[in-house]
């Protein structure tokens, strides 16, 4: 069985915003979360957030730091999660946030709880392949305890035992076992490296498009296409783009060579700036999923 | 991928940084084991350490101090006494070096009491580098010798806004400057810390310390030291000493970090001594304990001592700690404050507010000791760059 990632990817390019829980308040960072997933966001990722986030730029720091000053929390976030689903969002929810804040949750927990929640998987800036064994093996260990939920709910025949367990995991994760660790891949990658990265890739691969942290930038690289046509070499995974896409003129240029194109700071910036965040939000949905699908 | 060198001690360490700069750690990794099998590299190391940097540093054994405290006898590592007045040169000529052989042109670092922006700014000037400091607006607000130092020295110092204002954002700072520019640019890191290979290249560069005090200590008292004292803040003197007598098991390792306003204020940054909120995580590419709160946000740190005032430990120390091979404790403001002035009026010297941290363990520790025992404490810097907040300090207490 498909999970909602691969079915995102049924229709390419995709549309990949990113937008922190919490800001500029919680409630305000789910109305706005709703409102890019029914307008034409095909994947949403989802920001926790954390006090030192080093890969990323002015933008998502400011965001997430008033995310954080305004209480913010791992739990929080996946309440908020939770929250979305029970709204009728269907789109894929990718949770992206720094290493510490799951490790101080617990990982297996916060892995068994983001599943319950009704996240698609993870993509963790400061966790590269060296040190992405640990978050494996915790990814494992959850979707086997998931797996024994399940078999537990089979075994049992009373209706009101299956109805207690059912909103603990959708089920199309215990089929496949499979929320993926986004692998990330950036133009400093030698061939080596995208080898053995791209050789394991769930979901889609990440490509960095710039040397840098997240931001802005006035032009696309014109090394782009050459960097995609590297780590197509070693994948059949589809490859997003993501770091310095900022208008639907760029995202439509990006969109022309990669499977997925990913809008953090341009989309924190114009909702975040705004006097109405969710038609801000509606607006910028809207105005990038037109650019691609021209 | 496998290291050429070990990436972890014990449980610590790692290398937990985006993509983009793996392939930088490698390279770096590769060119640090190479150079460190050239003899030509290291030949110009050791030749520019005695040359520039002033080495050996001396041992002076402190005999007022010893006789005012009535128990121990205490001997000074004089690294106030290299160049630029602290042992950031070491490590900081040593990785200048590795830049020049790796062809880079320009190197960021970070700087907390603005010692090592003042090594960093040093070296790329006698190599001929572009180099770019980052520290924080508190710091830079109560270091500012230093800043005008590095200035001098042709650096330019660009001030951190964000978070904390110290050195962990600093370091967050340099580090975003090094992904973007990592083609051109070395990433000078200044103490034991950060991700693999920088904590194992940073003990290395400091071991010097440790192998001059070991010979010293033998040849001035005929004998090991009992005990050897060291400041921690990131780690990188105290790894330095504690290297050159690890193997020594009798030889008792004291690590003594920032007690701030007091453990129970929660203002310091003693992220061993603090039980509660000093948990192993992740910061700045390394696993070792960090001070944080439940969520695993990096917690604000307090310490008179810009050097000190860091969330997160060395890596290897970490594991020093739980081997019990090393001991930490902590002093706080007042007591190094009052440990400055004993050392001033009783040896004639004016240690960093850093350092004076470990003097006052040794205020605590020599009257406990017989007078035939022997505590080895590094003096990691000198005090010039502290005199305005030690008179503000000074003035608050009158």
């Amino acid at each position: 069985m498909k999970n909602r990632i691969d079915e995102a990817f049924k229709k390419k390019p995709i549309f990949m915003p990113y937008f922190p829980l919490g800001y500029p308040d919680l409630a305000t960072s789910i109305d706005v979360i709703e409102a890019l997933a029914t307008n034409g966001a095909d994947l949403i990722e989802v920001g926790l957030s954390f006090s030192d986030p080093l890969a990323d730029g002015p933008v998502i720091q400011q965001a997430t730091q008033v995310a954080l000053e305004n209480g913010i929390t791992v739990k929080k976030s996946l309440e908020a999660v939770k929250e979305l689903r029970r709204r009728g969002v269907t789109i894929p929810l990718i949770l992206m946030g720094y290493f510490n804040p799951m490790l101080a949750y617990g990982l297996e927990k916060f892995i068994r709880d983001a599943m319950d929640a009704g996240a698609d998987g993870f993509i963790i800036p400061d966790l590269p392949m060296e040190e992405a064994e640990e978050f494996e093996s915790a990814l494992s260990g959850a979707t086997q305890q998931g797996s024994e939920v399940e078999a537990q709910v089979a075994q049992n025949t009373r209706p009101s035992a299956a109805l207690r367990f059912a909103h603990i995991v959708p089920m199309q994760f215990r089929e496949d076992e499979y929320l993926p660790l986004i692998q990330m891949l950036a133009p400093t990658s030698s061939d080596e490296r995208m080898e053995s990265i791209a050789r394991n890739a769930k979901g889609f691969i990440y490509l960095v498009s710039v040397t840098g942290v997240t931001g802005e930038r006035r032009e696309i690289s014109n090394d782009l296409g050459a960097l995609i046509a590297r780590v197509r070499e070693h994948t059949s995974a589809p490859v997003c783009v993501g770091f310095g896409i900022s208008t639907p003129e760029q995202a439509a240029q990006v969109g022309q060579l990669a499977d997925g194109v990913i809008v953090g700071s341009a989309c924190v910036k114009a909702i975040g700036g705004s006097e109405s965040p969710v038609q801000a939000a509606r607006e910028f949905a809207r105005s990038f999923a037109d650019s691609l699908r021209r | 991928m496998t290291t050429l060198l070990p990436h972890k001690f014990g449980p610590y360490g790692g290398q937990f940084v985006p993509e983009t700069l793996m392939p930088a750690l490698i390279e770096l990794e590769r060119e640090f084991v190479s150079a460190r099998n050239d003899p030509a590299f290291n030949a110009e190391f050791d030749k520019l350490m005695a040359s520039f940097v002033g080495r050996p540093t001396p041992l002076t054994y402190a005999k007022r101090l010893s006789e005012k405290l009535g128990g121990a006898q205490i001997y000074l590592k004089r690294e106030d006494l290299a160049h630029t007045g602290a042992h950031k040169i070491n490590n900081a000529l040593g990785q200048a070096l590795l830049v020049k052989r790796m062809g880079k042109k320009r190197i960021v670092a970070e700087t907390g009491a603005g010692q090592h922006g003042v090594a960093s700014a040093t070296v790329a000037a006698l190599l001929g580098l572009e180099c770019v400091v980052y520290m924080g607006s508190i710091d830079i607000a109560r270091q500012e010798p230093n800043v005008f130092r590095m200035k001098l020295l042709g650096a330019v110092v660009r001030p951190v806004s964000s978070g904390t204002q110290t050195l962990k954002d600093a370091i967050n700072e340099a580090i975003r400057d090094w992904v973007t520019n990592v083609r051109d640019t070395h990433y000078l890191l200044g103490s034991a810390l950060g991700p693999h290979p920088y904590p194992t290249i940073v003990r290395e560069f400091q071991s010097v310390i440790g192998r001059e005090a070991r010979e010293q200590m033998l040849m001035d008292a005929g004998r090991l030291p009992d005990t050897v004292i060291a400041c921690v803040g990131g780690g990188s003197n105290a790894i330095g000493v504690f290297s050159g007598f690890v193997k020594d098991e009798h030889v008792e390792l004291i690590g003594v970090e920032a007690g701030g306003s007091g453990i129970e204020t929660g203002k310091h940054a003693a992220r061993f001594g603090d039980l509660t909120r000093g948990r192993v995580g992740v910061i700045h590419g390394t696993r070792t304990y960090v001070l944080q709160d439940e969520d695993g946000q990096i917690a604000e740190t307090h310490s008179v001592s810009a050097g000190l005032d860091y969330a997160a430990v060395g890596p290897e120390h970490a594991m020093l700690r739980d081997t019990e091979r090393a001991f930490y404790t902590s002093a706080t403001d007042e007591e190094a404050l009052s440990a400055f002035q004993t050392l001033c009026h009783t040896e004639g010297i004016i240690p960093a507010l850093e350092s004076s941290h470990a003097v006052a363990e040794v205020i605590k520790r020599a009257p406990t000791m017989r007078k035939d025992q022997v505590i080895l404490v590094n003096l990691s810097g000198r005090g010039d760059k502290d005199l305005n907040t030690v008179i503000k300090e000074m003035q608050k207490s009158e």
